[in-house]
């Protein structure tokens, strides 16, 4: 069964497991360990499974390599070479080397996918509500929900972020004493990256020098020596290859200091308005100059790694693609007690003219921020009112009214007089007809009918459909609709049915949208009407769910009439 | 909105107002009505400027005849602009409101020429020194009478065009930066400088630094015409009094006498030729001198860089004496006196005196009076112009020394001379320096209090207040600070007293080089680093003492540790360096990085720049900033203070130190909305004396139990803090309790609580 139609990459033979011996094979997709007289895998782990791998110490007798899975689990190999501990070691270096590139492969993969419909899942609400509704109730699947979706998804994926650099990624190189008076360095290639990204100036020396001048660990013996990982040393004598970045550094520093500063408010060689010679101010300040110059260097040394390091984060989102493709060529797994085993591919790109993108301090910018910085926010009204000021051109117009001479047209005054005397005469003269009252129930009809909410107060108090309902039915018609539309928006895409697929589509979809209205719409509609809303509000989904059933009524008897 | 600030209709151009903002417009109202000065201190971010300006203009539009002008002095061209920014506004306010247009003010900032000139060739120099010299040879008076004879000379146009037309020409009512000054400039043809020199005397409001009216050297150019019946402010006033002392202090190194030296053999050779050629003008200046005119020359304006450095009152009105009113007789003159001062700063050891003795000093040896000394510097100017010289800049260190000459001979009072052989880092080294240093801030600042009817002397920090009216010798109408109504407590002050070892944290010069001090400090550090969100800023007492914090602090990887959770940049002792750490500092900030900046108290970063919201969340105060005590000057200071106005040297010392360190943690909070952590690490800020002199709204939340905390507390403390500042927090929260509206205003028992929080001194 062993390698019947998988892709054998490497067996092991003399592989202990459990206190067992055996032969590892490992495949394409997944390694596997077999009992010396069986012919069936005992332990068999997909690569995308495993999380890490470990290696025992030189130091220690026996040869293993250990599988941290992702589940928590863990399985230990023993190497057992009979013809000696070095052909062990080489074994397990074999396995190991082979697992160190296969690992994050499968683990990208998988997790791209998964991850990406998470995030567009998190990202996006009403995808999410959709989700909910159709999937985990069983009306579509999941993946037919995703196919549908599949190229939407790919249209984002290169948005993700870079991972920036730590500040400190030097002095997480811890080293520790080998015994024997010396120093060791752990160099991942997580921190060779971050070097690189931090001072281009050393991957040039590093493309340079290696290895037609020196060899890999010579390069990085010496980095560690330089002043980049010591910054009180000064620069030593000239043989050092770090020298010259050294030099390199210190006239970038130059260049950008010399270069006009953009932004006014930070300008400390401009804040002060006096061109008047030093000689004429007084001592009031703290003049004393320091002479260590090793502090000086060292101060200098640190504003620069930081913005070196500040700059490696910026400068990732703008070429994305050069330092993906340098990702790749670096890649090598967590071993342990990582040697210096870093690939560096030759690729020098030229990222130092990316730096010259800089913004320009235009007055305009330097208004916007000088409003910023005055504008009090919680003084201003939030609101904002955009209201027009009155604006009077005869203030005494506005505070009289209009001057009794050019009114001819409305009522005068006597006219007022007479009219509010008659009203006044009236209501004196009133006495109730009591023989001509209208009957009781009558009264009450016609009262109610006055009364808010009566038929003839219906125009009066108009209110908005969506302050009558209130807002948890709203959200839950809103879901309905957008589920609805989803299912329909599937239903509709398989016409005209030109496959067979997709006459199976159209027949599955039909289904799918009956059982939307009886386990969904119908229950809605029976719970609305318990409101005695004026308004229909499914009325225009039943609608939509009424024309897609005419077309696939349609559609059914014209294909019955063709096959007949 | 529109108030009434006991009785005056004031527009204020917000629909919401600070209490305190409302209690300061009275306090200033007070002190215009009366016609009297005063000093208030009212915290950063509430508004000053903008209260300051509103009740200002309001009080010059309903009163016309009693306050016709505003000058408006602040520190820095950035502060300077905001200002600009702010009378805009209110300007466009006003429109709005009333409707006709815009109203009728001018207003205006002034600033030096590197900051004006539209000149394609000038401007690009980017010194200021260098900029005037190159309009002074394009402008000069005599520069341009040659080039009407010969076109070949090179004129500036700007300023010809200006000189032309825009001398009738007045500027257009409304609101000028430095920005608008130029465009206008640009589209009239106009030097944007002299315009701007030109229209302050009659501008209503003018916008400028401290030295145009506090250096009387360049105040007797620039604003010698403006009106008395003006009201002054000075903005950012807690250090006004070093501003005063600079204005009229003087270094001369031996490089400088070296240069004095080659000044006056080029002088003597220019008047050689002179005789050869036109030895007529010589003798027309001569006798000019001799019908007892002080100055040969009529002075323009553009004539003048530097007019004399003592102040208007003192200037003798009198003519020249005779023994130096011709050009070679001055010269020779000025040749004894370089002598005699190559000779004083051939010293061995420390000399401390007195301006008499010195003259009597000068008397005895080289037989020079006090008289012909005191015309130094107006006889050197009138040579200048007669001589035509157009390279003034070269002769700076002659005018210098000319300046040295009229000042020690003009004052006796309130000025030392200390001749120092040596650095005092460097004993081996000759290295001569002669100061002449002030020493009474007041003599510079009197002929401002004695001119305009108001000065308002305020700040952010000018805490204890009863130090001002002392040091600078003025009479104050009012007196108040104001503290700031909060409804959330958005800062947390603490002194943090000890590390977690129990070792005292303090900077004193005893300790401080102590590793278990620095240590402290250190963990001070990381552990703020790991617990503060964005950007956090450090204040250390010198750039000595942070340079060689910094460098055990390496030693001991406590940087490293910093670095792993924020990118650290340091300022360093050159300004464009440290510009660009500030710049990237920000950018740190801005992109969610975090960033730590190590800066020095009384630095140009403590001075200048703000950090408000995420620029700085909290602040870290390592030591009390004490002035360098062992300066000489500094002595010579601290002993006049103690004679002349009965200040005690450590009231002094202490004053001057908690100022700079309340304006260094200030600077992390600029307005209601921001918040921030002000780390006070030495155990001596916990001292009532200390204490005391912190400005009050920062003491108010000072409370006991935040005073003696070791690292571990405060970092819980600040846990707290910052936990509490990330809740939501709306309008509706301050309404009523630290924002206002008019209705509340209007309240009867809201003026009664505002009246019992003010605080008179």
């Amino acid at each position: 069964m062993a390698a019947r139609s998988e892709e054998v990459l490497l067996i092991v033979n003399h592989v202990r497991n459990k206190k067992t011996d055996g032969t590892l094979y490992m495949m394409g997709e997944r390694m596997g360990w077999m009992q010396g007289s069986k012919s069936t895998f005992s332990i068999s782990y997909m690569y995308a499974d495993i999380k890490a791998q470990k290696i025992s110490p030189d130091s220690k007798e026996k040869v293993q390599l250990q599988l941290v899975l992702h589940d928590g689990g863990a399985n230990t190999f023993h190497f057992i070479n009979p013809k000696g501990r070095s052909a062990a070691i080489a074994d397990r270096d074999g396995v190991k080397d082979l697992l160190q590139q296969l690992i994050p492969k499968f683990r990208r993969k998988l997790s791209s996918e998964l991850e990406e419909k998470n995030r567009m899942l998190q990202e996006n609400p009403e995808l999410f509500q959709l989700y909910k509704d159709l999937v985990v109730t069983g009306v579509i699947t999941a993946d037919e929900f995703w196919a549908s979706r599949k190229n939407q998804s790919t249209v984002k994926t290169d948005k993700s972020q870079n991972v920036g650099v730590s500040a400190a990624f030097l002095a997480d190189i811890k080293p520790q004493t080998d015994g024997c008076n010396g120093l060791k360095y752990n160099l991942t290639a997580d921190v060779i990256e971050s070097i690189f990204r931090t001072y281009p100036m050393v991957k040039k020396m590093h493309a340079e020098h290696v290895p037609h001048n020196m060899t890999e660990s010579e390069f990085w013996t010496r980095f560690f020596q330089s002043h980049y990982f010591h910054r009180d040393r000064t620069v030593m004598g000239s043989k050092d290859v770090f020298t010259e970045c050294a030099k390199v550094d210190e006239k970038d520093m130059k260049e950008e200091i010399s270069c006009k500063m953009v932004d006014s408010f930070l300008d400390l060689t401009n804040i002060k308005d006096s061109s008047l010679h030093e000689d004429y101010r007084g001592l009031t300040e703290d003049t004393r100059i320091s002479n260590n110059v090793t502090n000086g260097t060292m101060i200098r040394r640190f504003n620069h790694h930081s913005t070196m390091v500040l700059k490696a984060c910026t400068k990732n989102s703008q070429n994305a693609q050069s330092s993906s493709a340098a990702d790749n060529s670096v890649q090598s797994s967590d071993t342990q007690n990582g040697e210096v085993t870093p690939k560096v591919n030759g690729v020098v790109n030229g990222e130092q003219g990316s730096s010259t993108s800089k913004e320009y301090w235009e007055p305009l910018a330097k208004k916007q921020k000088m409003q910023e910085k005055i504008h009090m926010d919680d003084l201003g009204d939030l609101k904002s009112k955009k209201n027009v000021n009155l604006h009077l051109h005869k203030m005494e117009g506005y505070l009289h009214g209009p001057t009794p001479l050019m009114m001819s047209r409305y009522t005068t005054s006597e006219d007022l007089v007479q009219s509010s005397e008659s009203v006044m005469q009236d209501v004196y003269q009133w006495s109730p007809d009591l023989s001509n009252v209208l009957s009781g129930s009558q009264a009450i009809v016609i009262l109610s009918e006055l009364s808010p909410g009566g038929a003839l107060m219906k125009g009066t108090s108009h209110q908005e459909l969506n302050q009558i309902v209130p807002p948890d039915v709203q959200e839950e018609v809103k879901a309905n609709y957008s589920a609805l539309l989803e299912l329909l928006r599937h239903f509709w895409t398989c016409f005209p049915v030109s496959s067979k697929s997709l006459e199976e589509k159209v027949v599955k979809m039909k289904s799918t949208l009956e059982r939307f209205q009886m386990a969904k719409l119908i229950p809605l509609k029976e719970r609305l009407q318990e409101y005695h809303y004026t308004v229909n509000l499914t009325s225009h989904m039943e609608e939509l769910l009424a024309a897609a059933n005419r077309k696939f009524d349609m559609w059914q008897s014209r294909k019955s009439t063709v096959k007949r | 909105m529109k108030l009434n600030i006991d009785g005056l209709l004031v527009y204020f151009p917000y629909d919401y107002i600070y209490p305190e903002q409302y209690m300061y417009m009275l306090e200033l109202k007070k002190s215009l009505d009366a016609k009297g000065h005063c000093a208030l201190e009212m915290p950063s971010g509430t508004g000053k400027t903008i209260s300051l300006l509103s009740l200002i203009v309001a009080y010059m539009k309903a009163n016309p005849l009693e306050v016709t002008k505003l000058i408006y002095c602040s520190r820095t061209v950035p502060e300077l602009e905001k200002v600009v920014a702010e009378l805009k506004n209110l300007m466009d306010y006003y429109e709005q409101q009333l409707g006709k247009g815009k109203p009728k003010i001018l207003g205006l900032a002034l600033s030096s020429r590197k900051n004006l000139c539209i000149n394609p060739e000038v401007s690009q120099e980017r010194d200021g020194k260098n900029v005037d010299a190159l309009c002074h040879k394009l402008t000069a008076s005599f520069v341009r009478t040659n080039h009407k004879r010969d076109a070949t000379v090179p004129v500036c146009s700007f300023y010809e065009s200006y000189d032309a037309h825009g001398k009738e020409m007045p500027l257009p009512e409304g609101v000028y930066g430095l920005d608008e000054l130029q465009e206008y400039g640009r589209k009239k043809g106009f030097c944007p400088y002299f315009l701007a020199r030109h229209a302050i005397t009659h501008a209503n409001i003018v916008v400028y630094s401290y030295y145009y009216l506090l250096d009387p050297k360049i105040a007797e150019v620039v604003s010698k015409e403006l009106s008395k019946n003006a009201v002054v402010v000075f903005d950012e006033a807690h250090n006004i009094d070093n501003v005063c002392i600079e204005s009229m202090s003087i270094k001369i190194t031996r490089r400088t006498l070296d240069k004095c030296q080659q000044n006056i053999d080029g002088l003597s050779k220019q008047i050689q030729r002179l005789k050869d050629c036109d030895a007529e003008r010589l003798k027309t200046e001569y006798q000019k001198l001799v019908q007892g005119l002080r100055d040969a020359n009529i002075a323009r304006e553009t004539d003048v860089i530097l007019a004399n450095p003592v102040l208007p009152d003192d200037v003798l009105k009198e003519a020249v004496p005779g023994n130096i009113r011709t050009a070679e007789h001055f010269l020779g003159f000025m040749k004894r006196f370089l002598e005699y001062m190559k000779i004083r700063l051939r010293v061995q050891h420390v000399v401390s005196e007195s301006p008499p003795s010195f003259l009597k000093d000068c008397y005895q040896k080289v037989c020079i009076e006090r008289k012909p000394l005191r015309f130094c510097a107006e006889r050197l100017n009138s040579m200048m112009r007669t001589l035509e010289l157009v390279e003034i800049h070269d002769f700076s260190a002659l005018s210098l020394l000319c300046h040295f000459a009229t000042l020690v001979s003009t004052y006796a009072k309130g000025f030392v001379l200390i001749i120092e052989p040596f650095d005092d880092r460097t004993p081996t080294i000759s290295n001569p320096i002669l100061h002449f240093s002030c020493m009474d801030a007041s003599i510079a600042i009197k002929p401002v209090f004695d001119r305009f009817q108001t000065v308002v002397i305020t700040s952010g920090t000018l805490s204890p207040l009863e130090m001002y009216p002392r040091i600078l010798d003025f009479r104050p109408v009012t007196m108040a600070t104001f503290t700031m109504t909060l409804a959330r407590t958005c800062i947390c002050p603490m002194v943090v007293s000890k590390g977690n070892d129990q070792v005292a944290m303090t900077s004193k010069y005893e300790t401080r080089e102590d590793v278990a001090v620095i240590r402290n400090y250190g963990n001070l550090l990381v552990e703020f680093c790991s617990i503060v969100p964005d950007g956090i800023v450090c204040f250390f007492t010198s750039y000595i003492y942070m340079e060689s914090t910094v460098a055990a602090w390496y030693e001991q990887g406590i940087l490293d540790q910093v670095q792993k959770h924020k990118l650290l940049f340091i300022e360093t002792q050159d300004a464009a360096e440290t510009s660009l750490a500030l710049l990237n500092y920000q950018k740190a900030c801005e992109n969610g990085r975090g960033a730590v900046l190590l800066s020095v108290a009384r630095g140009k970063v403590s001075e200048g720049i703000d950090f408000d919201h995420h620029f700085g969340r909290a602040v870290i105060m390592f030591g009390i900033p004490y002035v360098y005590t062992q300066s000489k000057i500094l002595k010579a200071r601290l002993e006049y203070l103690r004679d002349q106005y009965q200040i005690r040297e450590n009231d002094f010392l202490t004053f001057d130190a908690m100022r700079h360190a309340a304006q260094c943690v200030g600077r992390a909070l600029r307005g209601k909305t921001d918040y921030g952590i002000m780390v006070f690490a030495d155990k001596r800020f916990a001292r009532a004396d200390k204490r005391s002199k912190i400005p009050r709204w920062i003491q108010e939340y000072l409370k006991d139990g935040l005073c003696n905390l070791s690292v571990d507390e405060a970092v819980q403390v600040s846990k707290r803090f910052l936990r509490q500042m990330a809740q939501p927090f709306s309008r509706e929260d301050q309404l009523g309790l630290s924002l206002l509206t008019v209705e509340q205003l209007d309240q009867e028992d809201t003026k009664k609580k505002l009246q019992s929080r003010m605080q008179y001194v």
